[in-house]
Order: C-alpha cells, then sequence, then structure tokens
C-alpha cells in the first residue's frame, strides 16, 4: 500500500504545475478560452514540447507513458490551473490513433503539430455505445458517414476527427466502426466553461475507416477520458477551495473576518471532506482502470464527482458571496468548469444506471 | 501508487477469517446480524475467546498481552470482525483504560488492572460527561476533594454506556477550581459497588437501555485510584482522543450494512416487483456505494499515513465525519426499504408472525439507534472545529 507518487509523477506534476502558473495566468486564459479557436496555440506547442501529450499514450505505440497514473497526474495539474487547452479530445482520438497502429499520424499528434478530437457522443445519447445512430455506409471502395456527432471536445480548428458510427446494414447490433475525416466543417462554439466544442453534421461526409469493431476499444478510451475529468476536478476543487479559505481569512464584515465566523468554517470542512472523498475515488478508478473492474468503478468516480464537484463550486460562490458572481474573480471560472464537468462523458445519473446496468445489486469490492 | 495489501498482511487476513469462521459462536453473530442487545455474558463470552487467541487488545503491545499489531493489522482485523458479524467490543477498558495504564499508570496500576480487563473480571465503563458538559467536557463539575489518602467525590455522570454491566468506572474529575478549567481535572478509577454510587438507566430513543446516568454522593476513593499526577486528567483525556482511531471510519460495518440491504432488496416485494429491480432504489444504493468505495480508500490513505508516522486529529476527525455519515445513509436506506412494514415493533413476534425477513425486523430501531454515530465520540460539530482549527491556523 503506498500512496505516494512516484518521483516521475512528482516531476511531471511540478514541471506541469509551474509551466502553467508561470505561463498561463487567468488573463491570458480568458482570452483565449471564449475565442476561436478557443485556445492558444503557443501554449499547446508549449505543453507539447513539456511531453504532457506523449504521456498519454503507451511506449510501445509512440508515446511515453500511457497509464491511467499518468493520465490523472496531468489532469489535476490541467484542473489546478484551469487549463482550458483541448487536451481531452486530444487524450481520447489520440488513444485510438495510437491503438489502431496509427503511429505517424499518432506521432505528429505527440509531437503538437496536429491536433485529433473524438466525435462519439450525439444530441440524444450521452455515454451508452449501444445506442448511437450515426451510421456508416461503404460504397464501393468508399465510406460514408451520415447523422449528426454532438459535444465533439476540441473540434474547432482540429486537423482530424475521428468518429464512431454504427456498420449500416447489419441490422440492430451492427458493429460500431471508427473512421478518420480531416478538418471537416463543424457547428463550433465556445463552452460556458471555456474551450471549444462543436456538432459535426456528417451529411455523406467520405471517411477512411480505421476500425470496423472499435466499440471495446472507444469505451477504453472514454473510462480513461472520465478518469482525466475525475483527476482535473480534483485539481480544481482544490484549488478553489485554497482560494475560498484565503478570502475568508482576508474578507471582513461586521468588524471580523469571516474566517472567524464557525457557520462558514464547518462549510469549508464539508468542502475538503468531499475533496478527499473525490480524490480517493479517482485513486480507485485509476487502479480499476484495465481490470474487470474499470467500468463500474469509473462510473462511482465519475457519479460521485459530478455530485460533489458541483456541489463545491456552488458553496464556493457562496462563501465568496458577490464577488463570487463576478467575470473577474478567478474563482467563478473554476466553480463553471466544476459544475460543467459533471456534463462530459455521461454525468451522475447515466453513471449511477451504468454502475446498476453492469451488476446490478452486488456489494462493493472485497477490500483489496 | 500502490492499493494492494502486502502478501503478509493478506495471510493475515485470511488467517483472521479462518479464526472468525471457526470460533465466533453462531448464536452471538446471529444477533449481531440482526441488530438484537447482546447480553452480558454473549459479550464475555466472545471476549474469552479472544483473549485465548492473545487476539483481545488489538492496541496493546506485547509486553502487557495485546498481540503486537500494526496499524494495518488493527484494521484488517475489525474490519474482519464487522464483516463477520462479531460484536462490537465494549471499548473503555481495552480501548479506553487500557492505554491509559500503559502510558500514565503507576506499575502497580498496570500489574493489578490490565489482567482483569483481559481475563472478563472487570467490566470497565466511562464517566466523562455530565448533564452540563457534553461537548464543552472542560466545563465538568463533578468534584473529588482530597481527604487523608481519599477523594471524596460528588457529582453526576451520564450517557454512561453499558453502565449496567459494568463493576468499575474511569472518571473525569474536578480536583481544582483554579486556572483554566482543562487544569483542574484529574482522572480517577471508581468502583460501583463503593457505597455512595447510584446507577440509573436512560431509556433510548429506540426503547433500549444502552446508557445510564451514574450519581456520586460522598464517595470515598483510595488516593491511590489516581492515574497519572492530580490535575493531569485532560491531557490524558486528549490522549485517548488521538489514540487508535483507524477504525473509526467503519468501514467493516458500512460493507456489511449495504450487502445486508442488497440481500433485502432482493427477497422483498413491493408493488408486484422485487425491490431490487425498482431502479430508484438501486440508484439510491448505488450512490452511497460510491461514497463509501471511496470512504474505503480515504481509510487506506490515512492508513498509510499512520504507517508513516505522519497521521493526525484531523486525519481521524475526517474518517468519523465522512464514515458517521455514511452509515447513517445506509441505515436510512435500509428502514425505507421496509416502506409500511418498518412499522411494527417486532420484538414480541414470533418469526412466522412476522411479513419481513427476520433479520430485517428491527431496521428502524436500528437506524434511530444510529443518530448517535454523529453524536458520541466528540459529535461531528466538534469534528468540524478540529479540522477547522487546522484550515484556518494562522
Amino acid at each position: 500500500m503506498d500512496f505516494n507518487l512516484s518521483e516521475d509523477h512528482q516531476l511531471l506534476s511540478d514541471s506541469l504545475r509551474r509551466f502553467l502558473a508561470e505561463n498561463y495566468d487567468i488573463e491570458t486564459r480568458n482570452r483565449t478560452a471564449y475565442a476561436a479557436p478557443f485556445h492558444a496555440p503557443e501554449t499547446w506547442s508549449a505543453l507539447a514540447e513539456l511531453g504532457v501529450i506523449g504521456a498519454f499514450v503507451p511506449e510501445g505505440q509512440g508515446g511515453y507513458g500511457g497509464t491511467a497514473d499518468d493520465v490523472a497526474v496531468i489532469f489535476e495539474e490541467l484542473g489546478r490551473g484551469l487549463c482550458s487547452e483541448p487536451m481531452l479530445g486530444t487524450l481520447l482520438g489520440l488513444r485510438l490513433l495510437a491503438a489502431l497502429g496509427q503511429t505517424d499520424l499518432a506521432a505528429r499528434v505527440i509531437d503538437g503539430e496536429t491536433r485529433v478530437a473524438l466525435a462519439v457522443s450525439e444530441p440524444q445519447v450521452a455515454c451508452d455505445l449501444s445506442c448511437l445512430q450515426a451510421t456508416a455506409r461503404c460504397e464501393g471502395d468508399v465510406w460514408r458517414l451520415s447523422g449528426r456527432k454532438s459535444a465533439v471536445y476540441g473540434a474547432p480548428g482540429a486537423d482530424l476527427v475521428l468518429v464512431v458510427a454504427r456498420l449500416a446494414d447489419a441490422g440492430e447490433n451492427a458493429a460500431l466502426g471508427l473512421f478518420l475525416i480531416h478538418a471537416p466543417e463543424s457547428i463550433a462554439a465556445p463552452m460556458i466553461d471555456g474551450g471549444g466544442i462543436a456538432d459535426i453534421v456528417l451529411d455523406g461526409l467520405q471517411a477512411e475507416c480505421l476500425s470496423t469493431d472499435c466499440a471495446e476499444l472507444v469505451e477504453d478510451a472514454l473510462d480513461l477520458g472520465r478518469i482525466a475529468l475525475c483527476a482535473e476536478a480534483v485539481g480544481a476543487m482544490s484549488h478553489l477551495i485554497e482560494i475560498t479559505i484565503d478570502y475568508l481569512r482576508q474578507r471582513k464584515q461586521f468588524g471580523r473576518t469571516l474566517a472567524s465566523f464557525q457557520a462558514l468554517q464547518h462549510r469549508v470542512v464539508d468542502m475538503v471532506v468531499e475533496r478527499e472523498q473525490c480524490r480517493s475515488i479517482t485513486i480507485a478508478a485509476v487502479a480499476a482502470y484495465g481490470t474487470p473492474a474499470q467500468a463500474r468503478t469509473v462510473s462511482m468516480a465519475k457519479n460521485l464527482i459530478g455530485r460533489m464537484g458541483s456541489w463545491i463550486a456552488e458553496e464556493a460562490i457562496q462563501l465568496h458571496g458577490g464577488i463570487g458572481m463576478t467575470w473577474e474573480y478567478p474563482g467563478s471560472h473554476y466553480a463553471k468548469r466544476l459544475v460543467m464537468i459533471d456534463h462530459q462523458l455521461g454525468d451522475r445519473n447515466d453513471h449511477v444506471l451504468r454502475m446498476i446496468r453492469l451488476k446490478p445489486g452486488a456489494p462493493p469490492a472485497e477490500a483489496a | 501508487m500502490d492499493l494492494e495489501f502486502t502478501d503478509e498482511e493478506r495471510a493475515f487476513r485470511e488467517d483472521v477469517r479462518k479464526f472468525l469462521q471457526r470460533e465466533l459462536p453462531r448464536d452471538i453473530a446471529g444477533k449481531v446480524a440482526a441488530g438484537k442487545d447482546l447480553e452480558r455474558d454473549d459479550i464475555l463470552r466472545w471476549q474469552a475467546i479472544l483473549h485465548a487467541r492473545g487476539w483481545l487488545a488489538a492496541t496493546w503491545p506485547k509486553e502487557h498481552g495485546g498481540p503486537g499489531w500494526s496499524a494495518v493489522e488493527r484494521h484488517i482485523f475489525s474490519e474482519e470482525c464487522a464483516l463477520h458479524s462479531a460484536p462490537r467490543l465494549p471499548p473503555f477498558g481495552l480501548n479506553m483504560l487500557g492505554p491509559v495504564l500503559i502510558r500514565f499508570g503507576n506499575d502497580q496500576q498496570k500489574r493489578e488492572i490490565l489482567p482483569r480487563i483481559l481475563d472478563g473480571s472487570d467490566w470497565w465503563c466511562q464517566g466523562y460527561s455530565e448533564p452540563g458538559a457534553g461537548s464543552d467536557l472542560a466545563s465538568l463539575r463533578t468534584r473529588a476533594v482530597r481527604d487523608g489518602d481519599h477523594y471524596v467525590v460528588n457529582g453526576q455522570k451520564t450517557w454512561t454506556t453499558l453502565g449496567q454491566y459494568a463493576n468499575k468506572i474511569f472518571c473525569l474529575v474536578r480536583t481544582s477550581t483554579q486556572g483554566k478549567p482543562q487544569e483542574g481535572i484529574s482522572f480517577l478509577l471508581v468502583d460501583l459497588d463503593a457505597p455512595g454510587v447510584e446507577m440509573r438507566p436512560i431509556r433510548l430513543i429506540d426503547g433500549g437501555h444502552e446508557v445510564n446516568e451514574v450519581f456520586f454522593t460522598d464517595v470515598r476513593v483510595p488516593v491511590a485510584n489516581l492515574v497519572g499526577e492530580e490535575n493531569q486528567g485532560w491531557t490524558i483525556a486528549k490522549y485517548l482522543l488521538t489514540h487508535e482511531r483507524t477504525n473509526i471510519a467503519g468501514i467493516g460495518y458500512a460493507t456489511k450494512e449495504l450487502e445486508r440491504f442488497h440481500r433485502l432488496a432482493r427477497e422483498i416485494t413491493r408493488d408486484g416487483r422485487r425491490l431490487s429491480d425498482s431502479p430508484l432504489h438501486a440508484a439510491r444504493a448505488a450512490e452511497i456505494e460510491a461514497e463509501l468505495e471511496a470512504l474505503r480508500i480515504t481509510n487506506l490513505r490515512m492508513l498509510a499515513n499512520a504507517r508513516d508516522g505522519a497521521a493526525g486529529g484531523v486525519e481521524s476527525s475526517l474518517l468519523k465525519l465522512k464514515g458517521t455519515q455514511v452509515r447513517q445513509m445506509l441505515q436510512n436506506l435500509y428502514r425505507s426499504a421496509l416502506g409500511s412494514q418498518a412499522a411494527p415493533i417486532a420484538d414480541e413476534l414470533s418469526e412466522n408472525e412476522l411479513t419481513v425477513p427476520v433479520d430485517a425486523a428491527r431496521a428502524a430501531p436500528v437506524y434511530f439507534n444510529h443518530r448517535k454515530l454523529s453524536i458520541f465520540g466528540g459529535s461531528n460539530e466538534i469534528q468540524r472545529n478540529i479540522v477547522a482549527k487546522e484550515l484556518f491556523k494562522e
């Protein structure tokens, strides 16, 4: 039993934290996160140079890491620094490119020259792959896609988009294929919590087929993305709690600091308790990745963090009072991020249903 | 990052399991599983079995008759005991007075008292709280006035758990009114058979008799029964608060309670379907399961800290807060599973008169009884004060 970061992870975590603290202040972030291309290309290149993107991929596939631990260490720091660079979409797309042997493309993504995103969810499908409606049809030796993909993270400005679509004319339980399209047109928008998102209308779009049976790979990539979001939330909530405590110490009303009021102290303590719980469930999900317990434990984590992340955000806004409502105060952007993480890759309800579906009524895993 | 126990720790868990399967009397485990009150004899019988194996005083060092376990081993042992429905051992002699004597007692006290805790000759209870001193324990007013070789004790203690089974009580008493309230408190051992001691039952919310009030009227206690120095009692009380709290989260109990809910949900039918097929009940259970799984890891993280010598009072406060919340959620879930059938007080009903499985018949009283979890052992508000003091320290 050992919960300390390895030396390598500590180094990675420290260097990323330092980089973001020195080069990515809240003004830079807010200037770039809400206007096309919804991120800062120079920050992106610098992060690639730091090795952040390469750490998403196993060594055997051209990267230098690729474990759930690597991903969690990085995303926790991205969360702490409220980094809106399109890392989630890149993680999801890159994992699939690398796993499917697209070594050259993967190498370009790792170097930061090329950006990739993954189009999986749809306007009516949050995270249950068996419900996907988009289809791919093979006409001669050309694949054409139809349907609409939604909530494609990092799609605006991406060079490559991977699309998950059901193979047409194969009935209800048709396999899911994975298709590559280049810089597609998209319906792009900034997200309420920063960064770019897009819908892609597939209207007969021609695509290159990378796999004709990718459901398992995609689910694994999504579960890793969920772990990334959980770790990001832990980083974001840690920072938000810290600045909330700072604010309470500083702000005076009725001739004393807010920090001296027990009613407020106790609310902060409850936030800290839940933050520790969120860190713990993320550790559990990281440990379960790649084991038979993966899907259910990841859903547990995404459920708990969905609930507690948004609750901590709401408490933080309330404890700040009016200042917590302003665009100018960094805490408000952290709060938005924490709430909106629950909307990505399945929310608390989707994941509680997935838990039930996977193993209805089962007691928790026996103590390790 | 590594969540696994070592091979030795896993082998130890296996030993504990085998021991429990072989030695824990069925009738006692049955009572525990059904939430029934245990008789004095049930607890003494189980203590004797543990004592024979050398596993009774889990927190004591070997030289005093403890097993010499690490924090991790103690955790494994208590988790397995809960999972096997072993009785919760009264902590007063084993986990409270024992460690206090080992740390603060004189040789004679150690020699005379410790063996009698182990062999069950003495049953100790705790005299801390008073009607006017609960969370604000330092305001206690029970007086001990020196008179030759004796203290003369006057006052009242309350919330004395299982006092009805005890023959001895350790008390915090006021020996000085000078200076700060904390500086005038002493730790005194009192014989419950002494003239002037009277114990009265307090009936609790569930109808049961678990706690008592104890009255002291001119009770003469030999000065030799003082533990540590006079007016050192507060230091001793604080030592107890931070001593051996690795089991404070109650993971084993909670795991058992969740398992019990799932079993019940598969057995009972409501409005034409099994309760386990109700998505709302399943979702509630799943969300609590997520919190319990997180708590299990939080507990392991803090256990690893304790092993590495980095544990503090804040961590046991966190575990106490969340552990009691999770267990209260589970008690709530279990009671609500029974719907209208939770209402009858079933103690006098026979098994074939019951409309619910016999193990579930006491769900409502047990739920009410467990509201105590967030009140005793330092109320959850006191735990929040402890954590806040650390978070907001200058």
